[in-house]
């Protein structure tokens, strides 16, 4: 549905956006993540049609945003950043303008608006002005004006900001449910949305795309994906390392967290270990040896530490360390 | 394709938002103060002893040149401030379509505050027997006067979105307009007359004051007509060309 190809923008002499190069189905959600400033909403802006790219081309549906930019909008529904909406109207105002200016009219303008008021939870504040909305609200109303045509593509900016947590969960439910039918794109800055709706994800730093993958692909990129954590008690520290350390599967042994009853150590695999021998041959050690077994788990590695191991530069990185 | 409809429902959505706040009737009401106070006390009304309302739209030019920018100053300063630029435009619309919509929903609403001044039409009628062809004229010329004021305020509120700014702007563009053809103005550059004979007449060419002129007596002259209309024009391409050039950065 969306191909995007070798997309640039220069604002002077600054490249916002670098050569980018994707492509969403139908039926894909892709997660946009990127620090501030990397270039997430400078492409968006793009994709939708509201700034025209330096190079590079967009298709929407087959067609050319920049060539034929009406009937590709057509099939978009945008939610821009901050959620902009006309203050001096009412949420059924701004809908009905909404879907006016989308071509509906008459009694499939007034489904549409009442379907959208629906969705997003409107219901309460159907005739209240937008500037007396709190900020949750006017982020529904915001979003609600994106679907308000059903459209094929939905491309969100930060949807999830400012809602509180159980909004921020309807959305989520929202995003994913919409997404087996549409190809959405949308950015965040929390990582467990991701996780929790995206099928695809792309890490964009410094307007260049450094990650694509399926959130799983991602955390396996992690360096503690793999690891198995082990909690014992009974033992001293210094005498698992040593034990662990005779196991075949094992590279190294990190004590994570020690006290007089138990230890907490985190235990790598060798490069070579297949999925899940690392976990077994701990567990049979700690069976052979009588360990007091409190935790035993491999981790699937963490998206954050993903994140930040490929957006940081590496001298803020050795800092951290 | 449909672009008369995309249009029709932008204005719709313009004007009412004049209506949504006070502006509308607070403007209506110091516009119809003003009218009165300059045709009445300042024009000279009834010591000009005839039927006629040149004393009313005389101060026209001068009356626009403050109003019409505070309605139009907030046309795309606005959409610019709350960010529903970005909306509109990434709507299945052209943005002439949405430049034309908003223009005409505030050109609208100037029409509106003009035929509210119809008690000084019924008033001159009742006291004498004025040429109303004349006064027709008239309202022809000063609702095209305010088209011209407000398309270039149209223009200023897409370079800013500082709504003081934009007003600023507006009102430094339409005093030159005025003052190119004001008779202190044009008398002073007849000093330079000998040296460039041509110059004044050019410079007065510019001026709404030249063009208004005809239609208070009641001349519709084709050429203050395309005058106008070229104003309008120009200003709207331009704010346009503002408009495309701030969204490529």
């Amino acid at each position: 549905m969306i191909r995007v190809d070798n997309l640039t923008k220069a604002f002077g002499e600054k490249l916002a956006v670098n050569a980018i190069s994707f492509s969403v189905e139908r039926g894909e959600v892709l997660g946009f993540l990127g620090p501030n400033g990397a270039g997430k909403s400078t492409s968006m802006r793009m994709i939708t049609g509201f700034i025209p790219p330096t190079a590079g081309s967009i298709t929407v549906g087959g067609f050319d945003m920049v060539q034929n930019p009406i009937p590709a909008k057509r099939l978009i529904g945008y939610l821009p950043e901050n959620a902009p909406a006309y203050t001096d109207m009412t949420v059924s105002g701004f809908l009905g303008f909404s879907a006016e200016l989308r071509g509906l009219a008459g009694d499939a303008k007034k489904r549409a608006v009442h379907r959208a008021i629906e969705m997003c939870f409107l219901e309460g504040v159907i005739h209240q002005s937008i500037d007396t909305l709190s900020k949750g609200f006017r982020h529904r109303t915001c979003f609600a004006q994106s679907i308000i045509h059903d459209p094929d593509v939905l491309i969100l900016d930060e949807p999830t900001d400012g809602l509180d947590p159980n909004q921020k969960h309807e959305v989520r439910t929202l995003i994913k449910r919409m997404g087996e039918k549409k190809a959405i794109i949308f950015s965040t800055h929390i990582l467990e949305e991701v996780e929790a709706a995206c099928s695809r994800a792309i890490i964009i730093d410094r307007g260049q795309i450094v990650a694509n993958g399926t959130p799983q692909q991602l955390k396996h990129r992690s360096d503690i994906s793999g690891a198995v954590i082990l909690r014992v008690g009974g033992i001293s520290g210094a005498d698992l390392k040593q034990k662990l350390s005779q196991l075949p599967t094992v590279r190294k042994t990190v004590v994570v967290d020690e006290d007089k009853f138990r230890v907490q150590a985190r235990v790598f695999p060798q490069t070579s270990a297949v999925d899940g021998e690392l976990a077994r041959s701990v567990g049979e050690l700690a069976i052979r040896e009588k360990f007091q077994i409190e935790e035993l788990h491999t981790e699937e590695g963490r998206l954050d530490e993903v994140f930040r191991s490929i957006t940081l530069p590496e001298t803020v990185k050795e800092a951290t360390k | 394709m449909n672009s008369v409809s995309h249009i029709k429902t932008i204005a719709k959505r313009e004007l009412s938002g004049y209506f949504a706040s006070p502006v509308a009737y607070v403007f209506i009401v110091i516009f119809l103060l003003l009218t009165g106070f300059f045709t009445f006390m300042a024009g000279g009304f009834f010591e000009r002893g005839e039927a006629s309302l040149v004393s009313f739209f005389l101060w026209h030019p001068w009356l626009y040149l403050f109003l019409v920018p505070a309605v139009g100053m907030r046309l795309w300063s606005e959409e610019r401030r709350l960010g529903t630029m970005e909306l509109l435009l990434t709507m299945p619309i052209a943005a002439w379509e949405a430049i034309v919509g908003k223009f005409l929903a505030s050109w609208l609403f100037l029409a509106l505050a003009l035929v509210l001044t119809f008690p000084i039409l019924i008033t001159v009628n009742y006291l004498g027997h004025p040429d109303n062809g004349v006064i027709f004229a008239g309202y022809i010329g000063s609702l095209l006067l305010a088209g011209s004021y407000l398309a270039i305020s149209c223009m200023t509120s897409a370079l800013t979105r500082n709504q003081v700014v934009s007003f600023i702007l507006s009102v430094v563009t339409c005093l030159f307009l005025i003052l190119a053809g004001w008779p202190p103005v044009t008398r002073l550059l007849d000093q330079f007359s000998d040296s460039f004979p041509r110059l004044i007449e050019a410079i007065a060419a510019f001026s709404v004051m030249t063009h208004f002129e005809g239609f208070q007596r009641g001349v519709i002259d084709s050429r203050d007509l395309v005058f106008f209309l070229a104003v309008i024009f120009f200003s709207l391409f331009t704010t346009s060309v503002i408009i495309r050039s701030h969204r490529a950065g």
